[in-house]
């Protein structure tokens, strides 16, 4: 993040379109970087499906993408590094009518939260988990991520970097997510239709959205300015139908990143589960209605 | 209360699970915790008792998910609570922080055990008291109750519900390793008086997350699923939720998050105390420690010795009144027993200009024995 970057909104400047959903002062992204885009795709999705904020909330960790969850009008949560995955699962529990949608970066989502992922997602509990994935830990300087890939300059690898990043994909997929998905930020539309499932879906549901960072990780690797990442990011992905995870391949130097939607199916989410478990108890209960278990 | 099966009861239970049992009274719905030794049958009796009132139980992976996810039902309206010991709180420290920050309402039970470390999983310690205090980095207030009886597990659990949703912010119940392991007669209540918290005074068009218009600084609450939208942060922020990186901003967030606890202090501080009046010589104590201390005045004072004692229900905020009450009702000195290398002490130290303060602190992992403190007792008279 690049506070010289900082974009101001001109008091005269023309009505965003979807100014009632959000908070337009609080976009502090620069100017290129795809959050922006990432977050409108959310919110035009919300607004199609009429959904208002009091149908859901929006949970962020720290870092650049940390910064989003304030750009929504919504019940909105900037957690702690790490940590927006358990926060996210206690409002969802709590209210398991709400749609909760998880925002963070690859930082956030897969080193300091790594644990909280693979856990939330092999309970299936009802999530929309969104990766804005950098390759990088922008907000702190562009220090290496566990998603940067090997060879790759940063701040703390300036030899470059010697540890093979985690494929987002097929780790998703292996924790049990019952949708896994991948886009380049800037497909806003097949963005959306991703989004939609994950509204949908009635369990874990991940996608890595791509937003490369010019300011951190193009300038450390002489990958140009935004448009020339956006450029460089495009002869990259390949959009393929019905492929694997194991399929996913994430190679910058080989020049292929395979996107689209690796995992689509139905497996009964934990809060339904926890539902039936009550639902069971209290029968039980009525059933054996003098228990003298009550107290033991 | 949602449960009517609760009716005024004796019956013989654990620290633990009269701790549970105080939670489900007090009307938790929400409880997240990660197995420690020894504070596990909290968990276990959570993961009964939960579904049986609608409420949801979960084992979290970790315990900075357990306190996290504690907040995040928190601001869906649910009363939550975790449970553990000395190194699941040193995880829980981060959170804390979050919880004072986001001033969301949450209960803490901490069964202390010897640490530093692993230390001794399964017994008894007050090892911890600095760290219920001063988990989390940053200048913060917070609340620490001490139970020193079975029966105390259950009322100061339900008390440590109801300052949490009245003031906003996470309250410790420091318990320990055999308070929450021995089993007592409790009585469970029925006519209890349950404290919700303050919901928003504003419609959500003017409604400000972080502005409060009570005298005590405590801001109304919305919550997730409502018409209310707000934006809440760990960043310092100003009273709508915005980020602000000035130093104006920090003193003005700061001093209220801890002024709302610091003007509360004689709604929140409570201890017990017996022959202030005439006593030359006080013994401090609390929890589990304090419960041979009684014996030890009674003996003194049939002894002659003008002796008395106090033992602290409240740790933090620090009741500094009671110092000065102390010293008003004429003691000249105070002896502080407690199970740890001394900690408690250097809060009673700094009123060394009211009475000397002399101390048993032995980082010990069994209670102070009657016998044991009446000769100590007998070298400082």
């Amino acid at each position: 993040m690049n506070p010289s970057n900082q974009m101001s909104i001109p008091s005269e400047a023309p009505s965003h379109p979807l100014i009632d959903m959000l908070n337009l002062n609080r976009f502090i992204f620069c100017p290129g970087c795809l959050i922006g885009t990432v977050i409108t795709s959310i919110t035009s999705c919300l607004k199609e499906r009429g959904l208002t904020s009091k149908d859901y909330a929006i949970v962020s960790g720290i870092g650049c993408t940390g910064r989003s969850s304030g750009c929504f009008k919504a019940p909105a949560f900037h957690t702690t590094h790490g940590r927006a995955i358990p926060f996210a699962t206690g409002l969802k529990l709590a209210n398991p009518k709400l749609k909760v949608i998880v925002l963070s970066g690859d930082g956030d989502l897969f080193a300091i939260g790594g644990n909280h992922f693979i856990h939330a997602a092999r309970r299936n509990i009802e999530l929309t988990v969104l990766c804005i994935n950098n390759n990088i830990y922008g907000m702190t300087g562009g220090q290496v991520a566990p998603t940067t890939q090997i060879g790759d300059i940063t701040q703390t690898t300036p030899y470059g970097n010697v540890e093979p990043p985690f494929n987002l994909v097929s780790l998703a997929a292996a924790a049990g997510s019952t949708y896994v998905a991948r886009w380049p930020g800037y497909d806003t539309l097949r963005l959306q239709k991703s989004i939609f499932k994950c509204i949908d879906n009635e369990g874990f549901s991940f996608i890595e959205v791509l937003a490369p960072c010019f300011v951190q990780y193009g300038s450390k690797n002489k990958l140009g300015d935004a448009v020339e990442m956006l450029e460089w990011l495009k002869k990259q992905v390949k959009i393929k139908v019905d492929w694997t995870p194991h399929q996913a391949t994430f190679d910058f130097k080989k020049g292929i990143i395979i996107c689209g939607e690796f995992v689509d199916e139905k497996r009964e989410g934990y809060s339904k589960k926890i539902e039936q478990v009550r639902i069971e108890v209290q029968y039980k209960k009525i059933k054996n209605k003098d228990s003298k278990e009550e107290y033991d | 209360m949602s449960n009517a099966k609760i009716q005024e009861k004796r019956i013989l239970t654990s620290g633990n699970a009269a701790c549970a049992e105080g939670a489900i009274t007090a009307g938790c719905l929400y409880f997240a915790g990660y197995p420690i030794t020894p504070s596990s049958e909290i968990a276990a009796y959570m993961a009964k008792r939960l579904p049986q009132v609608n409420g949801t139980f979960i084992q979290m992976e970790d315990e900075l998910a357990s306190i996290t996810s504690c907040f995040g039902a928190s601001y869906a309206g649910k009363k939550a609570m975790t449970a553990t010991s000395g190194p699941g709180l040193s995880l829980m420290a981060e959170s804390i922080g979050l919880g004072v920050m986001l001033e969301a309402p949450a209960v803490i039970i901490t069964v202390m055990r010897g640490g530093p470390s692993t230390g001794q999983p399964t017994n008894a310690s007050q090892s911890d008291v600095y760290q219920t205090r001063y988990a989390s980095h940053g200048d913060y207030e917070i609340i620490v109750l001490a139970p020193s009886t079975v029966q105390e597990m259950y009322d100061l659990t339900i008390r440590a519900f109801n300052l949490s949703e009245k003031y906003r912010i996470p309250v410790i119940v420091a318990a320990d390793g055999i308070l929450g392991q021995m089993m007592e007669v409790v009585n469970l209540h029925t006519n209890i008086e349950l404290i919700e918290r303050k919901k928003p005074q504003v419609p959500p068009e003017d409604y400000k997350p972080f502005e409060s218009f009570d005298d005590d600084l405590v801001p109304g609450m919305a919550i997730a699923g409502t018409n209310y939208s707000f934006y809440v942060t760990g960043l310092t922020h100003d009273i709508e939720g915005n980020p602000q990186m000035t130093p104006e901003a920090a003193e003005t967030l700061i001093k209220r998050l801890c002024d709302k606890i610091k003007i509360a202090r004689p709604q929140i501080n409570d201890w017990e105390e017996k022959h202030l009046d005439d006593a030359e010589t006080v013994i401090l104590a609390y929890g589990i420690n304090a419960r041979g201390v009684p014996e030890v005045v009674k003996q003194a004072r049939q002894e002659g010795f003008k002796v008395g004692y106090v033992r602290l229900k409240t740790l933090w905020p620090f009741p500094d009144e009671l110092m000065e009450r102390i010293a008003q009702m004429g003691a000249s000195k105070v002896i502080v027993c407690e199970m740890n290398n001394g900690m408690i002490i250097r809060e009673v130290q700094r009123f060394r200009h009211l009475f000397t303060v002399s101390g048993i602190t032995i980082p010990t992992t069994i209670p102070f024995s009657p016998k044991f403190i009446y000769e100590r007792l007998l070298k400082e008279v």
